[in-house]
């Protein structure tokens, strides 16, 4: 058996305003930096195998039109 | 003999009484239609998929609601040419069974907005089209309407909008409020005809809207 986790995050075209409000309140404290995103984490267990996992991510995990994925192995 | 108009109904769904009475209120029969459960193509004549937060609102709007086994025979039904409107949250699950193009996103403002809009048609020449202006309540968290200006292309160029927002709310591409697949059988819309059905309540202009299942 297999962990995988699956990392979404939303592209660079779509506004995230939930990345830009924690970026607010960090430069606010004073940290520097040029770019937050906030996605979403799946951790999946199966001993299926990585193509199955794509199977999932495209059936239901993501939404191709506005997020991208990251698949890895734990 | 009066069309019956099935309406759809998920754990989360807000919006289903009001459709069934405004259904009634046009003339015409409304069942309701459980998520868990398929229906033949035969027992209605129309769809609506309503309002409201259906599970939730997990992992995206609509995205866990689109897989449901209702959606299956709202699929079999779309494709065979038969009218299926999505209204709010309805719409969202429309757009992530992908029986409607883009997808649906927080507002610009990143607030709920909650007010009436007015609405201009845009495609003038199908089932779902309206001839005049129209004015409906929106109440949404994320409805700005999006898609790549790539597909916003291929749907202008099939007619495939619907209504425009004379004052763009909630940071919609192109001002869309609502659109048609490519057959134009199938409509979605954020704003709510349901609840513009009497002039005490604000104005009527729902009432030509659901008409059309007529």
């Amino acid at each position: 058996m297999t962990k995988y986790g699956i990392k979404v995050l939303p592209k660079k075209e779509v506004l995230d305003s939930q990345g830009r409000a924690v970026q607010s309140v960090l430069e606010k404290a004073g940290f520097s930096l040029d770019d937050c995103h906030i996605g979403k984490y799946f951790e999946v267990k199966t001993d299926k195998g990585e193509v199955e996992i794509k199977k999932m991510a495209e059936y239901v995990l993501f939404n191709p039109l506005i997020e991208e994925i990251t698949i890895e192995s734990l | 003999m009066a069309k019956t108009i099935g309406v759809v109904r998920f754990l989360g769904t807000n919006c289903d009484e009001d459709i069934y009475k405004a259904v009634e209120q046009v003339g015409a029969k409304a069942k309701w239609l459980w998520y868990q459960d398929s229906f033949n193509e035969a027992e209605v004549d129309g769809v609506v998929v309503p309002g409201g937060f259906s599970y939730g609102d997990y992992l995206r709007c609509g995205a866990l609601a689109a897989k449901s086994t209702v959606m299956d025979s709202v699929e079999e039904f779309a494709k065979k040419g038969k009218p299926v409107l999505g209204i709010c949250n309805g719409f969202q699950v429309l757009c992530e069974r992908k029986l409607l193009p883009g997808v649906l996103l927080k507002n610009d403002s990143g607030k709920f907005i909650d007010q009436w809009s007015g609405l201009t048609p845009v495609s003038k020449d199908s089932f779902w089209s309206i001839k005049a202006d129209v004015k409906f309540p929106i109440a949404h968290g994320e409805g700005k309407f999006f898609i790549d200006s790539e597909n916003l292309k291929s749907i202008s160029d099939n007619d495939q909008i619907w209504l425009k927002y004379s004052d763009n709310p909630n940071g919609s591409v192109s001002d869309i409020a609502g659109v048609l697949n490519k057959e134009k059988n199938v409509a979605g819309l954020m704003p709510h005809p349901e609840r513009a059905m009497h002039d005490w309540m604000g104005g009527s202009d729902g009432v030509s809207l659901l008409e059309r299942f007529l």
